[in-house]
This record gives structure tokens, C-alpha cells and sequence, in this order.
């Protein structure tokens, strides 16, 4: 996936660039505190658990299950939004496609699946496992 | 220091319009603040202390101060969205316990329905120096399916249903049709919600709060300047505040920062939820409603569905009357922000000027409930406790 430098400039900071960087190849980067062992969301260089600088991002197993889901059904295109509670342990705010509205459950397990934007970046989104 | 006792809402005054193309921001603003200062017995020049949120014209107080021409010692413009007025109430009681100010104007006004907003639809635009948008904008976060997200987390965790968020806005309308000034004053059955249509499951549109122009304002006051003037003496003995986000990716949406702002609201003013005669709850949407009764302790955790059912919101005939103006749900949701007007309906409670059809009787002690932001991401909440003396 191409991704030009002006789409990345609309999404990514500083502390963020590595990530969407990372998203443009179709990797899911999570970042997990050296201190404390823990995982966060969403990337950020200060742990929010224990407030240390030691950051590192590993890659996502892409794996987890739906924590909540709605269907924004007064959108031009309805659209599944959802938290996706990763293997990791830690939660993140997605979408759910190529999956009937219908089927998507609280608990569902689901799998990682980069989908390009019309933004033109990719953004990492969950289907049905 | 505490400030149980040391302010009081003098003036209260909420706008009648609920649509007003022909008026400008400022001049609501205005307006707003004029009523209210009428209402107290005061005037412009009385006014020491301002206050005023996002909503407000220009940077911070400034462009209000200006157009009113105020000779302020003290302003803060504190901005949490729709709970903002609940701060700003607690933060004056505060300014003028610590002799910053005497008279103290909140003022709240909006066009968002003339400007024609799709305030729960719209997503939230992306702004890369603003952390969390970037990791969310792009699916597509509105408030409709944020607070859908609660809702249905809700029904997963403790069994709620549709319909039990239902009886929420019955239980508005049973409210509004008193209210010659409410945008919505049918009274509607739990069929009526259900058969709306879904806007973001499981939220139908009846489950929404309306959007209305508006605004309103209240003055708070020294204890010696409010026993000076002619109104009912309604007194602030406790407030709380917080702020609750994503944990750092512990998402929990069953419960809300009413937990923690409610906690020290009832343990400043020294009273329990079951003490409260009257509550103004934000009703965004029938979920902020449920989920805040129980973070405040009025039901178990789990248990607002229980709670809200069968008309126990209806006042008269329920246990715990609530925005017995119609709320957001059918009254008034100025600016998008309804935290003002959950003000002003306790105050009306308590001075037994609220509808007598609606009136609780000899209402003492009154709760007032605000929520700013989203329930589904980042929020605010406020809890105010207010007693007639």
C-alpha cells in the first residue's frame, strides 16, 4: 500500500508518525510500557498506566473479541463502529466489515484487517475470526 | 474549605425561544443573561464574576465581557461541554467564598438548530495535535453511536432493554406537555420510542434529545446578597466534578464519572440519594440518564432499567421525579449543551415554581446531573446538590 506523504501528514504527529508508518504496511504497531509490562491505547510516548517514557511497540497479534459495537444506520452508508478488546489485553475503536450487521455480537471473536481510507491511509479494522 | 453554604442561585432564566434565526450568538448571550439577572433583582452592574464555556463567542469570557460592557474581578471559562455550567456554579461558589467576587453570571446560549447542525450524526472532524482523534475520527465516532455503544454494552452486562430506556423519554413527555415552551409536548407510550426509527442501535430516534436554539443563564451569589433580595433562598451544599476517558485503553463503558462526581457532591452537602426529592438528570439520550442514576447511587449498578421502568420518573406518581421541564429528551437542549437548563428546572423545583402539575411538593433538597463530552470516549460530569433554605 502507497501511501503519500500528504495523506500521512493529515493523521500522524510527531509521537504518532511511526505507527501510521507501520499501518501503511499493513502492521498493526501496539505500544506496551518496558516499566510496567503494559499495553495502551491509543499510542502515546507517556504510559498512561505508570507515567513512564519507556515506550516500545510491538506488533499486534490481531486478534480480540467486540467489547460494544453500534450500527450508525443514518449514515449515507450505514456502518458497524465498535471497541475491539485485543489479545493484549488493551482496547481499541474500529470498525467491523465484511460481516453482516446482523451477526456482529458483544463477545464476537474477531481478526485484524487493514482496509484503505478514502483518506488514503490504511486503518487497521476487525471481521468476524 | 467547602463551599456548602457559601453561594446561592439567586437568578435563574431560561430562553423561550427554541429556534432563533434572527438572532445573533452575543445577542442570546445576552438575553440569557439579562433574564436571569432580572429574575435575581439585580442588575448588569452588579455583576462581578463571569462565566461562560465553548458556547460563548470568541476567546474564552472576553468577547461577552466586552459586548455587555462588564466591570469583572473574576472569570473562568472552564469548558466541558454540556456539564460546563454545573462547574461554573461550583467554581463561583468557590470565587466568592475566597472574596474574588459577590455576583456571579453563568450564561449559556446556541443556534445549532438554525444553523441546522447534525449534532448526533456528525463525526467528529480529525485533528492530528488532538491525541485520540487520529485513533478514532477515521470510523467514525458520532455521539449517537458512542452513546449506542454504552447502551448496548449495558444490555450485555445487566439485561437492559429498549424498553426500559423507553419509559425515559415517557417519562419526559409526561413532563413536557406542561410545558407551553418545549419543543416536544405529545406525551409518547414505550411504543411510540420503539417504533422510531434506529438512528444507532440500539438508540432509536426517540431515544435522542432534541436540538434547540436557546441558551440560559443563572446568577449565584454571597449568602448576605441573596437573603438581601426578594426571591426564594435555594442554596448550593455540594458539588463534585471529574473527568473520565478510556483508562489507557481499559475501556469501561458501565459506568460514567457521575460515580465520582456524585460521590463527593453527596458527601460535601452531608446527604444520601434517597434524601433527594428532585433530580435533573442529563438526558443527552435515554442511556445518559440510566447509567448516571445508578453512578449516583439512586439504584444498584445494573439496576437503572429496573429503576427508570413503569413511570418511576413521572412526577406524582413515580419515585424519583426528574427533569420535570421535559429535559433534553422533549424541553430544550441549548447550544447541545443541556447542563444549564438541568440548573434552572432545580431551581424552579425548589422555589415551587415549576409547573403545578409537575411541582413536587415542598421540594427542600434538589440534585442536578450533567455529562459533557461522550460517554462512549472522554467526558465530564458535575453534580450539583441544592437545598431551599
Amino acid at each position: 500500500m502507497a501511501v503519500k506523504e500528504d495523506a500521512l501528514a493529515r493523521i500522524a504527529n510527531p509521537e504518532t508518525k511511526v505507527f501510521w508508518e507501520a499501518a501503511a504496511r499493513g502492521r498493526l504497531l501496539l505500544p506496551k510500557c518496558t516499566s510496567c509490562g503494559r499495553f495502551h491505547w491509543y499510542p502515546r510516548r507517556v504510559c498512561p498506566h505508570c507515567a513512564s517514557t519507556s515506550i516500545e511497540m510491538h506488533a499486534a497479534k490481531g486478534t480480540g473479541e467486540v467489547y460494544s459495537y453500534s450500527i450508525m444506520r443514518r449514515a449515507k452508508v450505514p456502518y458497524a463502529i465498535a471497541y475491539v478488546r485485543l489479545s493484549e489485553g488493551t482496547t481499541m475503536m474500529t470498525n467491523i466489515v465484511d460481516c453482516a450487521f446482523e451477526d456482529i455480537r458483544v463477545g464476537m471473536p474477531v481478526k485484524l484487517v487493514f482496509k484503505d481510507s478514502a483518506e488514503g491511509y490504511p486503518l487497521p479494522m476487525f471481521t468476524k475470526a | 474549605m467547602s463551599i456548602k453554604g457559601q453561594a446561592y442561585i439567586a437568578g435563574a432564566y431560561e430562553h423561550p425561544t427554541r429556534k432563533a434565526p434572527d438572532s445573533s450568538l452575543a445577542q442570546l448571550h445576552a438575553e440569557v443573561a439579562l433574564g436571569a439577572l432580572a429574575d435575581a433583582g439585580l442588575s448588569i452592574r452588579d455583576v462581578e464574576g463571569y462565566f461562560c464555556a465553548g458556547d460563548a463567542p470568541g476567546m474564552g469570557p472576553m468577547s461577552m465581557v466586552d459586548y455587555l460592557n462588564l466591570k469583572v474581578r473574576h472569570v473562568d471559562a472552564t469548558d466541558t461541554g454540556g456539564t460546563s455550567y454545573l462547574i461554573h456554579v461550583a467554581h463561583a461558589a468557590q470565587a466568592i467564598a475566597a472574596g474574588k467576587c459577590d455576583v456571579a453570571l453563568v450564561t449559556l446560549a446556541g443556534r445549532p438548530r438554525s444553523e441546522g447542525q447534525a449534532t448526533g450524526t456528525a463525526v467528529r472532524p480529525l485533528n492530528p495535535n488532538q491525541p485520540d482523534t487520529a485513533f478514532e475520527s477515521p470510523f467514525g465516532p458520532a455521539l449517537a453511536n458512542m452513546y449506542g455503544m454504552v447502551a448496548r454494552r449495558h444490555m450485555h452486562e445487566f439485561g437492559t432493554t429498549s424498553e426500559q430506556l423507553a419509559w425515559i423519554k415517557v417519562a419526559a413527555s409526561h413532563h413536557a406537555q406542561y410545558n407551553p415552551n418545549a419543543m416536544l409536548r405529545d406525551v409518547v407510550t414505550v411504543d411510540d420510542v420503539l417504533n422510531s426509527p434506529i438512528i444507532a442501535d440500539p438508540l432509536h430516534r426517540l431515544d435522542c434529545c432534541v436540538i434547540s436554539d436557546g441558551g440560559g443563564a443563572v446568577i449565584v451569589v454571597r449568602p448576605e446578597i441573596a437573603r438581601s433580595l426578594k426571591r426564594p433562598l435555594v442554596k448550593l451544599i455540594g458539588a463534585g466534578e471529574s473527568v473520565k476517558g478510556q483508562l489507557g485503553g481499559d475501556v469501561d463503558l458501565t459506568y460514567t464519572g457521575a460515580a465520582r462526581s456524585g460521590a463527593a457532591a453527596f458527601q460535601e452537602a452531608g446527604v444520601k440519594p434517597s434524601d433527594i426529592q428532585y433530580a435533573s438528570i442529563y438526558d443527552s439520550f435515554t442511556i445518559t440518564v440510566l447509567i448516571q442514576l445508578e453512578d449516583l447511587g439512586f439504584c444498584e449498578k445494573g439496576q437503572g432499567g429496573r429503576f427508570v421502568a413503569d413511570g418511576n420518573l413521572i412526577s406524582g406518581t413515580g419515585k424519583l421525579p426528574f427533569n420535570t421541564d421535559g429535559g433534553g429528551l422533549c424541553n430544550n437542549h441549548p447550544a447541545n449543551r443541556g447542563g444549564m437548563t438541568k440548573i434552572i428546572e432545580a431551581v424552579r423545583q425548589l422555589r415551587g415554581e415549576a409547573h403545578p402539575k409537575v411541582q413536587v411538593p415542598d421540594c427542600r433538597l434538589a440534585l442536578a446531573q450533567g455529562t459533557g463530552g461522550s460517554l462512549g470516549t472522554r467526558h465530564a460530569n458535575a453534580t450539583l446538590i441544592l437545598e431551599r433554605e
